[in-house]
Formats: C-alpha cells, sequence, structure tokens
C-alpha cells in the first residue's frame, strides 16, 4: 500500500516535472519567434513574406489577421510584438499609449467597391453615388443615379444589400474615411473609424467574410481589399476621383495615389487623393511597433529580431508585393522607414547598428 | 363518445406520425454528416495530417499544426480539471447532505450553464491579461473550466452508485478513511470517472468561442504552452469564413475528423454509462 | 512506538484528505464567484457610464462611444424562442416515441443516437454547414417570397438552434416520461384508455414538470450558444425588422468584437453584454434544474 501511494506520488512529481519542462522551452527559444495581430488586408502578403522568412532565417513569425482594431488594442496591452493596421493613429489614439509608438509602411492598397450582379459588369461610380448606396438612399440597382453612370449597361431591379465589415477593422477606416471626405451627411451622421455604426446592411467577419456574403448574396454591394476582390474574380467599380476621371483599381493607379507629399512619420491618408491618375481609395498599411523596445521584460535579442524583421519588409520584402497584387512601396517611402525602423531604440539606444544595418 | 375501434385506430395513426416526426427530427444530422464527409474525406491523406499549411494560393499543406493544437489544448484542460474536478466530485458524494454542497452542487450546475463565450472572456482576463500574452495555457484554462462540471457530476454520481456496504466492509476493517476512497470507492468507480473524462473530451474538443482570444492561433507547430497555438476549432473557423475554395476544402477535411472523434468519443461514453 | 506513529499519520493523512476535499468545494465556490466578480469588475467602467439605459440603448455606436444592448437582447431572445418554438414539436415526439413506444431494443437505440448525437457535433463544424448548406437554401425561399434575399440571418439562426437545442429538451423529457410509475399506466389501460389517450391523460400530465426542465434547459443553451449563431446570424447591429433580418446575439457580437475593441469604454460594453449573458443564462438554468429536482424528490 505504502509503496504505491509513493508511486504514484512520484508519478504526479513526474507529471509536473514534465509540465515544468514545457514552461522552460522559451527561455532558449522565445527569441526566434515573433509574434505579430491586426489587419487582415495585408494578411495574405504577410503570410507569405513570413513564410519566406522563416525559410531564409528560421524565424517564425506568427501572424493573425484579427483586424486592424484588434492590432492596435494587442499592442496597447503588450500581448503582440507588432500591431499591423490600415489606419494610421490619430494625435489623441497615440496618447492613450503609455510609449512612443512608430508607423512603419509596408505597402500599398485600394478598398474597391464590389459587387454581385447578373454578368457582373464593370460599373462607374461617383462619389455622392457611393455614399448614398453607404447611407441606404439608393436602394435599387436601377436607381436613375446609378443607370445614367452606366449607360448600355442593364440594370436589374434588384434591391442593393449593403456589405460591411463587422469586425474593427482599417479597411472600413479607409472607406469611411474616403466617404467622410466626398460626403458631408456621411462625415455627420456616421463619421470615420475602424468600426462605425453602419445605417444599413449586414456584417462579414473579415475581408475574407465580406467577399463571401457579396458572393452569395445576388444584388449585395461591399468594399473590400483588391486583392481579395481579384482573388475571387468580383467585379470592381470604376470611382471617379478628384480631377474627374473614373479610375480602375489597379497597382499603378493604387501606387500613383501615394505620389504625394509624405510626412516624415508616414502618418497620412491618401484617400480622395490629388494625384491625377490616382485611384482615390488607397491606402498606405502600417506595422506599428513600440520606439522604446525595453518593456515588460522584453529581451534585446527579441528588439534585435524585430528590427531584422522590419528591415527586410521594407527592402527584400518587398518583392513578394505585387505577384500578389499589393502596390510596392515608393523609394521615397521606403527612405522614411528606413529612418523610422533606425529609430527604434533599447534602453534609449538604436538597436539597428547592433544587427549590422548600417 | 366516439367508439372504441375509432379511439384505436386514432391511437394508431398517431403513434405512426408521431415516429414519423422522430424520425424527420434524424434528418438534420444525417444530412451534416453526409455533408462533412462528401466534402471532407477526399481532402484527408498522409499530407493532409503530417504537414503545416502553405500560404494561400500554394498548393499542399495540411494541418498538423492545429491537430498538435487541440491534443496540447485537451492535455492541459485534463491535467487542470480532471484532479480538481475528481475532489469535487468526492466530496458531493461523501458530504451530499451538507449546506456547502447544496451551494457547491449549484455552482457546478451554473458552471454547466455558463456560455463558452463567456468562459473565453474569463480565461483572458484571468490569464492573457495578467502573462501579457496569448498561450496554449489561457486556451487550457477556458476549456478546463468548460470540462469541470461534466467531471464533478461523473464522479459524484458514480461514488453514490457503489453500494454503501463496500465502504462500510473497508472501514470496518480498519482501512483509513482515505485509503478506502482512493484504494476502495475510486477504483470501484473507475469505469464512470473514465465516461466522464471521455464526455468532457466530447464537450471541449469542437469548442471555438473559448479560444479566440485566448489560444488566438499559430500557423507553425508549438509545444510550448505558453505561446499561441492552433486549434482544429480555430482552423475549421478562419478556414470556413475565407473566401478561398482551398481553405473551404481544408475546413471540410478537418470538420471531418474533428467531428468523427467527437462522436466516436460519445459513442464510447454513452456506451460505457449504459453498461452502468 | 513505531505502529503508533504509523496510526497518528494515517490519522492525519485523513484530516488533509478531508482538508483537501473541503478546500476544492470551497475553491469551486470561489471559482464561480471568481466569474462573477471579474465580469462584473471588467465591466465597471460601463456599468458607470450607461447603467441601467445599456439595456434600452439601440445605438451601438463605437465612433462615438455610445453603446446600448437593446439590439442584441432583441437578438438573443428572438433567436431562442424561435429556436424553441421550431424545435418543440420534434422534441415531444421523441419524447413520446423514446419514452413510451420505443423503450428497449435494436431500433429505440438507433433512433436515441440519431437524435441526441447531433448535440455532439462542434458548433462551428454546424456553423460551417449552415453556412453552406442552410444558407442557400434559404436565400432560394426568400426569393420565391420577395423578401431580400441575404440567406443569413434571424431564421437562420434560429433553425440552426433548433437543431442544436433539440437533443437536450427530448433526452430530458424522455427520461421524465419514463419515470412514470407503471401502475398508473396500467390503471389507465384497465379502465378501457387507449394508448394515446394514456400517453395524453396519464403519462404527459405525470412527466409536465420533467418536460418543461428540459425545455427550459434547452432554453439556457441556445440563450449562449455563439459559434454556429455568428455564422449564420448576419452581424447587423440594428434591431432586425423581421425574422429575415441579419442580426446579432449578445453571444455574437462578443465574438465579433472582443479582440478588435479599442477604447477602454468599448471593451467595458462589450464585458457588460458577457456579464449581462452569464447572469440571464443561469438564472434559466437554476430555474430549470430547480424543476428536475423537485421531479426526483
Amino acid at each position: 500500500m505504502k509503496i504505491s501511494i509513493s508511486q504514484s506520488l512520484a508519478k504526479l512529481i513526474l507529471l509536473f516535472g514534465f509540465l515544468f519542462q514545457f514552461l522552460s522551452i522559451p527561455v532558449f527559444s522565445q527569441d526566434r519567434e515573433l509574434l505579430g495581430a491586426g489587419a487582415t488586408f495585408p494578411y495574405v502578403l504577410y503570410s507569405k513574406m513570413f513564410d519566406a522568412y522563416y525559410k531564409q532565417t528560421n524565424v517564425k513569425v506568427n501572424y493573425q489577421s484579427i483586424g486592424s482594431g484588434g492590432g492596435i488594442r494587442q499592442l496597447k496591452e503588450k500581448t503582440v510584438d507588432f500591431g499591423a493596421s490600415d489606419a494610421f493613429l490619430s494625435d489623441e489614439q497615440l496618447r492613450e499609449f503609455d510609449s512612443p509608438v512608430l508607423h512603419i509602411p509596408t505597402c500599398l492598397g485600394a478598398v474597391v467597391i464590389t459587387y454581385n450582379l447578373p454578368g457582373n459588369p464593370q460599373l462607374k461610380l461617383t462619389p455622392d453615388v457611393i455614399a448614398d448606396i453607404f447611407l441606404g438612399k439608393i436602394k435599387k440597382w436601377n436607381d436613375p443615379r446609378i443607370t445614367n453612370l452606366n449607360p448600355g449597361i442593364n440594370l436589374p431591379n434588384l434591391n442593393i444589400t449593403v456589405v460591411h465589415r463587422s469586425d474593427g477593422s482599417g479597411t472600413t477606416f479607409v472607406f469611411t474615411d474616403y466617404l467622410s471626405k466626398v460626403s458631408n451627411e456621411w462625415a455627420q451622421k456616421v463619421g470615420r473609424g475602424t468600426s462605425v455604426a453602419w445605417p444599413v446592411g449586414l456584417g462579414g467577419k473579415g475581408n475574407e467574410g465580406v467577399t463571401g456574403l457579396v458572393k452569395q448574396i445576388p444584388g449585395a454591394v461591399g468594399y473590400v481589399e483588391l486583392i481579395y476582390a481579384k482573388q475571387n474574380k468580383l467585379p470592381q467599380a470604376l470611382v471617379k476621383n478628384k480631377s474627374g476621371k473614373f479610375i480602375n483599381p489597379e497597382l499603378s493607379s493604387i501606387s500613383a495615389a501615394g505620389k504625394t507629399k509624405i510626412p516624415d512619420d508616414t502618418r497620412i491618408s491618401i484617400t480622395d487623393t490629388d494625384a491625377e491618375d490616382g485611384y482615390p481609395i488607397s491606402s498606405f498599411t502600417w506595422i506599428l511597433v513600440y520606439k522604446e523596445q525595453n518593456y515588460k521584460g522584453r529581451s534585446l535579442e527579441r528588439a534585435k529580431q524585430l528590427v531584422k524583421l522590419l528591415w527586410w519588409i521594407v527592402h527584400e520584402g518587398q518583392a513578394y508585393t505585387e505577384p500578389l497584387d499589393y502596390a510596392k512601396l515608393p523609394g521615397e517611402v521606403v527612405k522614411k522607414a528606413e529612418k523610422i525602423i533606425k529609430s527604434i531604440t533599447y534602453n534609449g539606444k538604436p538597436v539597428y547598428q547592433e544587427v549590422g544595418i548600417k | 363518445m366516439q367508439s372504441y375501434t375509432f379511439r384505436i385506430a386514432k391511437s394508431k395513426i398517431i403513434s405512426v406520425i408521431l415516429t414519423l416526426v422522430t424520425l424527420v427530427s434524424t434528418i438534420p444530422f444525417l444530412l451534416v454528416l453526409y455533408f462533412i464527409v462528401k466534402n471532407g474525406i477526399s481532402v484527408i491523406n498522409w499530407e493532409f495530417i503530417t504537414h503545416l499549411p502553405t500560404p494561400v494560393g500554394e498548393p499542399g499543406g495540411g494541418i498538423l499544426n492545429a491537430l498538435v493544437g487541440t491534443v496540447i489544448l485537451i492535455f492541459i484542460a485534463l491535467i487542470l480539471s480532471v484532479p480538481f474536478g475528481v475532489l469535487v466530485g468526492i466530496f458531493l458524494a461523501e458530504k451530499s447532505g451538507s449546506k456547502i454542497s447544496f451551494f457547491v452542487r449549484m455552482m457546478s450546475e451554473i458552471l454547466q450553464g455558463v456560455p463558452s463565450i463567456v468562459v473565453g472572456i474569463i480565461a483572458y482576463l484571468w490569464v492573457v491579461k495578467p502573462m501579457g500574452h496569448f498561450s496554449a495555457l489561457s486556451g487550457g484554462v477556458a476549456l478546463g473550466i468548460m470540462m469541470l462540471p461534466v467531471i464533478i457530476k461523473s464522479t459524484e454520481e458514480i461514488l453514490k452508485l457503489i453500494p454503501v456496504e463496500i465502504k462500510e466492509a473497508s472501514l470496518a476493517l480498519g482501512v483509513p478513511y482515505y485509503k478506502t476512497i482512493l484504494r476502495v470507492m475510486l477504483p470501484a468507480g473507475l469505469s464512470g470517472i473514465l465516461s466522464g473524462i471521455l464526455a468532457g473530451i466530447a464537450r471541449i474538443a469542437g469548442e471555438t468561442a473559448p479560444l479566440l482570444f485566448t489560444a488566438f492561433g499559430n500557423p507553425f507547430l508549438n509545444f510550448n504552452i505558453l505561446k499561441p497555438i492552433s486549434a482544429m476549432s480555430l482552423l475549421i473557423f478562419n478556414y470556413a469564413i475565407s473566401p478561398y475554395e482551398d481553405w473551404w476544402a481544408k475546413a471540410w477535411g478537418a470538420s471531418c475528423i474533428l467531428v468523427f472523434f467527437v462522436l466516436t468519443l460519445n459513442v464510447i461514453t454513452r456506451i460505457i454509462s449504459s453498461r452502468k | 512506538m513505531a505502529s503508533q506513529f504509523i496510526k497518528k499519520l494515517e490519522l492525519n493523512k485523513d484530516k488533509i484528505f478531508n482538508l483537501l476535499l473541503v478546500s476544492s468545494a470551497f475553491s469551486l465556490l470561489i471559482l464561480g464567484v471568481g466569474i462573477f466578480l471579474s465580469l462584473l469588475n471588467a465591466s465597471s467602467l460601463a456599468l458607470k457610464k450607461f447603467g441601467f439605459s445599456f439595456f434600452s440603448g439601440s445605438e451601438w455606436d463605437p465612433v462615438s462611444e455610445e453603446f446600448g444592448a437593446l439590439p442584441f437582447i432583441y437578438g438573443t431572445i428572438l433567436t431562442s424562442l424561435i429556436s424553441l418554438l421550431i424545435s418543440l414539436p420534434f422534441s415531444l415526439a421523441i419524447i413520446i416515441v423514446l419514452g413510451e413506444y420505443f423503450k428497449k431494443g435494436i431500433f429505440a437505440e438507433i433512433l436515441r443516437y440519431l437524435t441526441e448525437l447531433i448535440a455532439g457535433v462542434p458548433s462551428v463544424v454546424l456553423g460551417f454547414w449552415g453556412l453552406f448548406f442552410l444558407v442557400p437554401i434559404m436565400r432560394e425561399i426568400e426569393i420565391k417570397l420577395g423578401v431580400t434575399p441575404y440567406g443569413v440571418g434571424i431564421l437562420t439562426a434560429s433553425i440552426i438552434l433548433a437543431f442544436m437545442i433539440l437533443p437536450y429538451s427530448a433526452s430530458i423529457g424522455k427520461d421524465a416520461m419514463r419515470l412514470v410509475p407503471n401502475e398508473l399506466k396500467e390503471a389507465a389501460f384497465a379502465l378501457g384508455a387507449t394508448r394515446w389517450e394514456m400517453i395524453k391523460k396519464v403519462m404527459i400530465p405525470y412527466a409536465r414538470s420533467g418536460i418543461i426542465a428540459g425545455v427550459i434547459l434547452s432554453l439556457g443553451r441556445a440563450l449562449g450558444e455563439t459559434m454556429a449563431v455568428t455564422m449564420v446570424i448576419g452581424n447587423y447591429h440594428g434591431i432586425p425588422e423581421n425574422i429575415f433580418s441579419p442580426g446579432n446575439t449578445i453571444a455574437s457580437i462578443i465574438a465579433n468584437e472582443f479582440t478588435e475593441a479599442t477604447g477602454e469604454v468599448y471593451l467595458s460594453s462589450l464585458m457588460y453584454l458577457g456579464l449581462t449573458l452569464f447572469l440571464i443564462t443561469t438564472i434559466v438554468n437554476l430555474i430549470g434544474r430547480l424543476i428536475l429536482k423537485r421531479l426526483q424528490h
């Protein structure tokens, strides 16, 4: 009897030993891994980039696309190494962080208006029509305001079903930022934000969710990132820009939208761009990190891995953008990004020199 | 008054109708099974269960990260909930009349009914926030809380079924109380406790909501319980709402594996408990 | 000497063992109370800001930080009640068939498995199936009816919920029916009742409280069900116009927005929703259990 009890005790200790072994692994492995979370828009690019990065450097980057709002909050709560967002933080938002946050642009993207109509013709839309569709004021596809813009296209007498994001999202920010710039009514009634109180429509989770719903519902209209529309062979509307041209969302017109004056911290909205050939619903997407990397007991090694990764993303990583329908960073912006990455510190000392970046 | 033959006929007709309605009510289950098998079985192959996912659009790849993740999460949940649950179960069986046991039993029933999403919030507040990062451990805690009432209940019930004479005989022979419980009663009730554990695993194996903001997901293989980890259910959710047909197919394959695992557990538990 | 020592040790072990039992029982109580207190604490900001007007507000606007839970409470109650309504006739049929017509034998066993096992299918898988099987069917129906063919919506979610809760009410009700004493049944037959009359006049009244308890407990499941509902309800923040409209339940909005909520008030409001859901389901479950307990004594 006695022996068997001590035996079971030994088993228990063994079990706990086993558990502690699990716990002890991080000591020598945690710096080969980085965790990021946020925007769904660059998810496809990031998953490709990080897969390639793992093969080159053996560093695992776990990126979960939980939405830009989530990325911002998880960075604030310091549960991740970096957040990712399609919306830059406002001055007010930045003040909510207890330590300065840097924005590193990684690529450009565009929000496209996509729809599900018989034959999926390519529609032309003007800013006011887009705003009124999403305000619920234009209810039918054969509304004269749509048909007048699209002579020769036979639009059905079909209800318009608006599909929007159900989660906090940078895509939503870019889109509502655009609508707020072009429509006073939108700016007053709804405003801009990563999630807003939608006047009409139903919500899908993620770019994926919205794409899925638009694909499934005849008469649906939604806004998604270009790549999601392209990969799913959904139609994209031409949108009239500030200079009066109807612009097709494509890599060249998106890059063109970025050819304006960029501030040093890269926090700029390029929606409703002045650029003549620029697609008006374009935006940078950013990775967000803390400027001072020594927080919550982080190791210098982890900070170094992060700086290396960021440097790689704005240089070698850019090669993965265009094959996946993301627009490359313009050279001028890469220079600005370099400067920002170099300003990352650990205990007040720049990290970049320690990883061999000049 | 209706004639007797009419009443008999009416009774017969009603019994036929009710049986038909019962048969109809099994259709959704059969449909779900058919759909999952039809879409999932062709996806499952050796590569599917031994490889990690590939980036979107690249062929091949599997769900190894999720399979391993689910196993680890279940393992953590078991470690946390089985000893605790069995002890509470013994308490309830042994002190069934007392005032505390009334409240403890009620609490166990309350826990049984707590929606899984609320359990997820709790694990986030208790584990993720203090630790400062997402982890398999936090997911295991959430699943452990969900499993606890099942284990408490099955332990209590099986111990109550054991004839009191066995316990009295052991005590009369001078075997100390704790030994009587641990060496006589528990072994006698082992099959019941085991079926409770299996039922508990069946309850949590497919849970998604408590993992959304705890285990978080991970495209790489992870054995470290302090790191985010993937799970079958998380993978199915993420792939199901994606727009990629390739990912849908993988979600069907994963569903197929998960459903058969859970259903097998359910059937085994039922067979064990019907033998009681 | 040595034997005395061992005896003492054993006694002490008894004490330790007892202490272990009692402390784990108390830990369980602490766990439960802790869940409540944690939720209360996490929602304190929203509690202070909105108080009880949280439940009457129908705005859910993260931009202006105005949060009201009415649409989600409405959606939760609506989906739960509709799913009960759909499942009830089937539940009653199963209760009678398995509680009286087929109590033993292979056919009874197969039927029991087929009606109960759907409860074992993970919620996320049912939601996935619903998205690809049920939603297109609902869309066809909605096109025929001339309403906006969302496919997803309150009714779709309710149907999936009905599948999920049916096994609970059916199996508890069936157990109650099987508890009806044979003497009573035989007495009814002896008085010349047909089988159906006996079921209607004797068994159902006798098992009534058990059947009701089963229905209430299945309601508790429906109120808190998350994944399947989140996937097919449409995630619309307003009050649904009709049963085909998209909506949201308390559980689905938490699942959708928890990781994304940026503002403190926003997060706290989601916690407040979690607290509400916890209290509602707890009350419903306790009522159900209470009725069941009465039945057993």
